[in-house]
C-alpha cells in the first residue's frame, strides 16, 4: 500500500479501535489468534461489520452481516464511497492534505447509487448506508480482509476499492485506524519482503525502476541482475502453455493440487522438460518431478526468520534433527549454485539475514540479538535504536509537507462480475474457503488427528437442497465448465440460496480445483478460486444417504 | 514488547506493605505491588493473561480496617492502605486453603512452589484423615445440594477416572482444584468458545461440558488453551498422559525451543517440547503479545506432519 506491500496496523490496535470491518475474511477459523485480538476489541465496545457471502463463524460475531453476492465487492465499496461523499462525511482535512485524485474518484463512484448497489450485491441499501455512515463517523476504524478480496480475477482492484474508502475517511496512518490484509501462510509476508515477487528485490525495491538499489545488490553480489521483471506463478503457467517455460524449480509449493483448474495444471507440469521439486514431503507435484530435493521443515528443523501479517519479523528455530537426507534450504541452494559454477560458501541463516539487513534498509535494525530480546520487530526498522513501526503511513498526517511526503492517490475502479458467469446450465455460485482445523491442500493438516474434521462435502443452502430434493450425506456430481467431481451434500445454514461452498483441504478425496477457474488477476497473479459456476447433478445410482456427523466450529 | 498507545501515565499511590513504604501506579493490584517488593505471594487461580476470579483464596492478605482478608490478585492498591502479608490470620488462612486442597485433590503434578508454600505455612493435609475410598459416586451426575456427607474421620476426595474421549487431550479431574482458569481461557478472556463451565455447588462443583457430554459432542474446538493455563496437570496433552502412564515422560531429557507456527500468517510463537527428537507437547509463551499463551488447534496439535514424512501419513 502506498509503496510498501504490508498491512498498516499491528494486532494490538484492533483491541483499541471503535469499528471493525471484516471483509471477505473468516478469521475465526482461518486466523484464530488474530480473532482473539478482534474479540477483545468487540468486548471493549467496537462495532463489528462482516462483509461475506457466507454467514461464517466470524460473521456470527458481527453486529451487522452484509451477505453480498460473490465478487460484487467493488459494487459495494464504490457505493459506500459514494454515500460517504453524498452525505458530506468525507474527512476533508485529510483528503486535501494527504491524497490526490478525489474528483476523479467521486466521478467514478457517482453511478454507484445505493439502489444500484442493492441490485448488484444483494445487500439492502439501508444496510450499505449504515456501514458507510458508521465507517466514516468512527473515531478509529480497522478494515481487514483476506482471500475473499484477493482470490478474484480483479483482486488488485478489489484491494484498491477498499484503500479508497480508508483515504476518504482518513482511516489510515493513525493508531487504531488502518488497513489489515491477513496473510494466509506463516511467511507470505516475508516472501514478498524478501523479493519473492516478479518485479521486486528484497525490501520492495523495483528491479526495473529502482536503479540505485539494483546497483547496490549487483555490487554486493558481484554479478549483474536481470533488469526485467519475471513471471508470477500464474504467469509461469501461461508461459508453460505457450511453451516458453520448459524447466521449473518448485520450492515448498504444491501447484499440482493448489492451482485453479487442476486438470490443466497437471497437464502443463507433466509436459515440462525438467521439473525439480524441493519440499519436506513427496507431494503430488513431487511425484511429477524429475528430481526431488528433500528439505528440512523451516519452522522446526532450521534456523531463520518469518514475517507475520503485522509486518513482524520473528525467529524460527531448529528443535528437531531432520530425517533422512533432508537438507536445509540454504544448503541446497548453495550446493546448487556451486554445481552451476557459483561459490556462495556455506552461510548460516544469520549470515544470510545480515546480508539482507545490509541491502534492505527497512530491515537494517533487526539483528538476531534484537529479534530474540524483543520477541520480533515490525518493519520498517532502519537501525538498531529503532523500535520498529507499530503502524505505517503516520507521515500522511504530518502538517509539514516535507515530512508528509508524496500524497496517497485515489484509484477509481469499476465493478466487474466474476469471469465464470452463472447461466441456466451452471446456476449455482460455488465459493471456497478454509475450515478451522485444516489448511490449504491438507499436506500439513491432514497428518494430525482432529475430532473436528469432517470429510469434504458440497455445502448447500438448505433451501437449495430442498429445491433439488437432496438429503444430507447424499452423493452428487458437481459440474463446472472445466470438470466434475463427486461429493456428499452437507446442508449449511450459513449459505444463502444460490450459494455453495467447498474447501480445498482434501484434494485426494474431492479435487475441488478440478472445478475452479484459472481466470487470473493480471497484477497479482491470483486466480478466481472464490467464484465458480456449477450445477449439481443427482447420481443415477445414488448410494444410500449416510448422515454426516454434525460439528459446530464456532 | 511494545508500549500500548492507549496506556496513559498513571498517578502513584503510597501504601504500606509489611511495614515498608511502597509507591505503585494507581490501579496496581496488591499482588503486583507485593511482587514489585519481592514478597512471594502464593497464587493458584491467578495468571496474568486472565481476569482474576478470586476463587482459590491462597493469595489473601490482611488490610487494616477491612473486616475480611482480601484477595491480593484483584484488590487494587489504595493510598494509605496498610497491608500485612504474613500475619497470623493470613498464615492460618493460607494453611487451611492448602490443607483442604491437598487432602481432596491430587496435587502431585502441581508446580513445585505449591509444596514449598505448604512447608512455609505448615500445611498438613493428613490431619483431615486418610483419604476416603471412592464410592463409585458419579460426580458428573450430582445435583446441587446432593453431596454425600462423610463421617468426618476420612478426607473426602474428588478422585475419579481420567476422561479420555479424544485424540488430543485428556481431563483428569481428580487433579482439579476448580481454579476456573480453563473456564476463563475457554470464555471471554481468550477463546470465546464457552465449551466448559463450573457445574454443581459446594464439594460437588466441577468443570463440565454442557450436560457433561464427551468433548467431541461439546462445543470444544481443541485449541488447548485450557491446558495451557491448568496449574495442576488436570488437563494434559494425550501424548504426555500416555508417556506418564508408560513411565517414559522425562522432562530432564526434554528441550524447549521457541519458533513460529507453520500454518497461517498471524505469527504465533510456539514452544516445542521435544524428547528423543519427537515433539511431545506444544505451548506458547504467556508473555508474548501475539498469543498471550493461546493457540488454535493447528498450532497446538497440528505438528504431527513434521514427524510423519511418508506420503501415506
Amino acid at each position: 500500500m502506498f509503496g510498501a506491500g504490508g498491512g498498516t496496523s499491528s494486532y494490538q490496535e484492533i483491541e483499541d479501535t471503535d469499528l471493525i470491518i471484516l471483509w471477505g475474511s473468516n478469521a475465526r477459523e482461518a486466523h484464530p489468534i488474530f480473532f482473539h485480538h478482534l474479540l477483545q476489541g468487540v468486548r471493549r465496545g467496537a462495532r463489528l461489520y462482516a462483509v461475506d457471502p457466507r454467514r461464517t463463524t466470524s460473521a456470527q460475531w458481527a453486529d451487522v452481516w452484509l451477505g453480498l453476492d460473490v465478487g460484487s465487492d467493488i459494487a459495494l465499496a464504490n457505493a459506500i464511497g459514494r454515500e460517504i461523499i453524498d452525505a458530506g462525511l468525507v474527512n476533508e482535512a485529510f483528503v486535501q492534505r494527504a491524497t490526490t485524485g478525489l474528483a476523479a474518484y467521486a466521478a467514478a463512484v457517482e453511478p454507484y447509487t445505493l439502489e444500484r448497489a442493492e441490485g448488484d450485491t444483494g445487500v439492502p441499501a439501508s444496510v450499505i448506508r449504515e456501514l458507510a455512515h458508521a465507517y466514516a463517523r468512527a473515531d478509529r476504524a480497522q478494515l481487514c480482509w483476506t482471500l475473499g478480496i484477493t482470490e478474484h480475477h480483479n483482486a488488485t482492484d478489489n484491494v484498491l476499492a477498499l484503500i479508497n474508502l480508508s483515504l476518504l475517511t482518513g482511516h489510515v496512518g493513525r493508531y487504531g485506524s488502518g488497513l489489515v490484509p491477513l496473510r494466509g501462510q506463516n511467511n507470505v509476508q516475508g516472501g514478498g519482503d524478501m523479493g519473492a515477487l516478479p518485479n521486486k528485490l528484497p525490501g520492495f525495491h523495483d528491479v526495473e525502476t529502482d536503479l540505485p538499489a539494483r546497483a547496490r545488490f549487483e555490487a554486493r553480489w558481484g554479478a549483474p541482475l536481470p533488469p526485467k521483471r519475471g513471471w508470477h506463478l500464474s504467469g509461469m503457467f501461461e508461459a508453460m502453455e505457450r511453451g516458453e517455460l520448459r524447466t521449473l524449480y518448485v520450492l515448498g509449493e504444491n501447484p499440482a493440487q493448489s492451482e485453479a483448474d487442476q486438470t490443466k495444471a497437471i497437464r502443463l507440469l507433466s509436459g515440462l522438460d525438467h521439473l525439480v521439486v524441493q519440499d519436506i514431503f513427496l507431494t503430488r507435484t513431487g511425484e511429477l518431478a524429475d528430481v526431488v530435493l528433500p528439505a528440512t521443515a523451516t519452522w522446526a528443523e532450521a534456523e531463520g526468520t518469518v514475517t507475520s501479517s503485522e509486518r513482524r519479523v520473528q525467529r524460527v528455530r531448529r528443535a528437531l534433527t531432520p530425517p533422512g537426507q533432508a537438507r536445509d534450504d540454504i544448503a541446497i541452494l548453495c550446493e546448487l549454485a556451486r554445481r552451476l559454477g557459483h561459490e556462495f560458501g556455506e552461510p548460516t541463516a544469520q549470515e544470510v539475514w545480515d546480508e539482507l539487513r545490509a541491502l534492505s534498509p527497512m530491515h537494517g535494525g533487526m539483528s538476531y540479538a534484537r529479534l530474540e530480546a524483543l520477541g520480533g520487530l515490525r518493519w520498517p526498522c532502519p537501525d538498531e535504536s529503532h523500535p520498529g513501526e507499530l503502524f505505517l503511513h503516520a507521515r500522511l498526517w504530518e502538517a509539514d509537507p516535507q515530512r508528509r511526503g508524496p500524497a496517497a492517490p485515489f484509484t477509481p475502479v469499476e465493478f466487474a462480475p466474476p469471469v465464470d458467469a452463472l447461466s441456466e446450465d451452471f446456476p449455482i455460485r460455488l465459493t471456497t474457503g478454509r475450515r478451522l482445523d485444516s489448511f490449504n491442500t491438507g499436506v500439513q493438516s491432514g497428518r494430525f488427528s482432529s475430532p473436528l474434521r469432517r470429510p469434504e462435502t458440497l455445502n448447500l443452502a438448505p433451501e437449495d437442497a430442498d429445491r433439488f430434493g437432496l438429503e444430507e450425506g447424499e452423493r452428487v456430481r458437481v459440474c463446472s465448465r472445466r470438470g466434475a467431481v463427486e461429493a456428499p451434500v452437507h446442508l449449511d445454514a450459513s449459505l444463502r440460496p444460490g450459494l455453495a461452498f467447498m474447501t480445498l483441504h482434501f484434494p485426494d478425496q474431492v479435487a475441488t480445483n478440478v472445478l475452479t477457474i484459472d481466470a487470473t488477476d493480471p497484477k497479482s497473479g491470483t486466480a478466481e478460486f472464490k467464484a465458480t459456476a456449477i450445477r449439481v447433478e443427482t447420481l443415477a445410482l445414488a448410494a444410500p444417504a449416510v448422515p454426516l456427523p454434525e460439528k459446530a466450529s464456532a | 514488547m511494545s508500549v500500548r498507545f492507549a496506556d496513559l501515565p498513571r498517578r502513584l499511590v503510597s501504601l504500606t506493605i509489611d511495614g515498608r513504604a511502597v509507591r505503585v501506579p494507581e490501579g496496581t493490584t496488591l499482588l503486583e505491588a507485593c511482587r514489585q517488593e519481592g514478597i512471594d505471594t502464593p497464587t493458584l487461580c491467578y495468571v496474568e493473561t486472565l481476569t482474576p476470579v478470586n476463587v482459590c483464596r491462597v493469595c489473601v492478605v490482611e488490610v487494616e480496617g477491612a473486616r475480611a482478608l482480601v484477595p491480593a490478585c484483584s484488590r487494587r492498591a489504595e493510598a494509605g492502605m496498610v497491608v500485612h502479608t504474613d500475619s497470623e490470620r493470613v498464615r492460618l488462612s493460607r494453611r487451611m486453603v492448602l490443607e483442604l486442597l491437598a487432602s481432596s485433590v491430587d496435587l502431585s503434578l502441581a508446580a513445585p512452589e505449591v509444596r514449598a508454600w505448604m512447608q512455609r505455612y505448615g500445611a498438613d493435609a493428613s490431619r483431615m484423615g486418610p483419604a476416603a475410598a471412592p464410592d463409585g459416586h458419579h460426580r458428573d451426575q450430582a445435583h446441587p445440594g446432593h453431596h454425600r456427607v462423610g463421617d468426618g474421620a476420612r478426607a473426602e476426595t474428588v478422585a475419579q477416572p481420567v476422561k479420555v474421549d479424544n485424540e488430543n487431550y485428556v481431563r483428569d479431574y481428580s487433579r482439579c482444584i476448580l481454579c476456573y482458569k480453563c473456564v476463563g481461557a475457554c470464555g471471554t478472556d481468550a477463546q470465546n468458545t464457552f465449551a466448559i463451565a463450573v457445574a454443581g455447588r459446594g464439594f460437588e462443583a466441577r468443570i463440565s461440558t454442557e450436560h457433561a457430554v464427551p468433548l467431541p459432542d461439546s462445543a470444544c474446538v481443541y485449541c488447548g488453551n485450557c491446558i495451557a493455563v491448568c496449574p495442576t496437570g488436570a488437563l494434559m496433552f494425550r501424548s504426555e498422559h500416555e508417556m506418564r502412564q508408560a513411565g517414559t515422560w522425562d522432562e530432564s531429557r526434554q528441550t524447549v525451543t521457541t519458533t513460529i507456527c507453520p500454518y497461517c500468517g498471524v505469527g504465533c510463537n510456539l514452544e516445542l517440547h521435544v524428547q528423543d527428537n519427537t515433539i511431545v507437547k506444544v505451548t506458547s509463551p504467556l508473555d508474548h503479545d501475539v498469543t498471550r499463551g493461546n493457540l488454535c488447534v493447528k498450532g497446538r496439535f497440528g505438528f504431527e506432519f513434521v514427524q510423519r514424512r511418508t506420503r501415506e501419513g
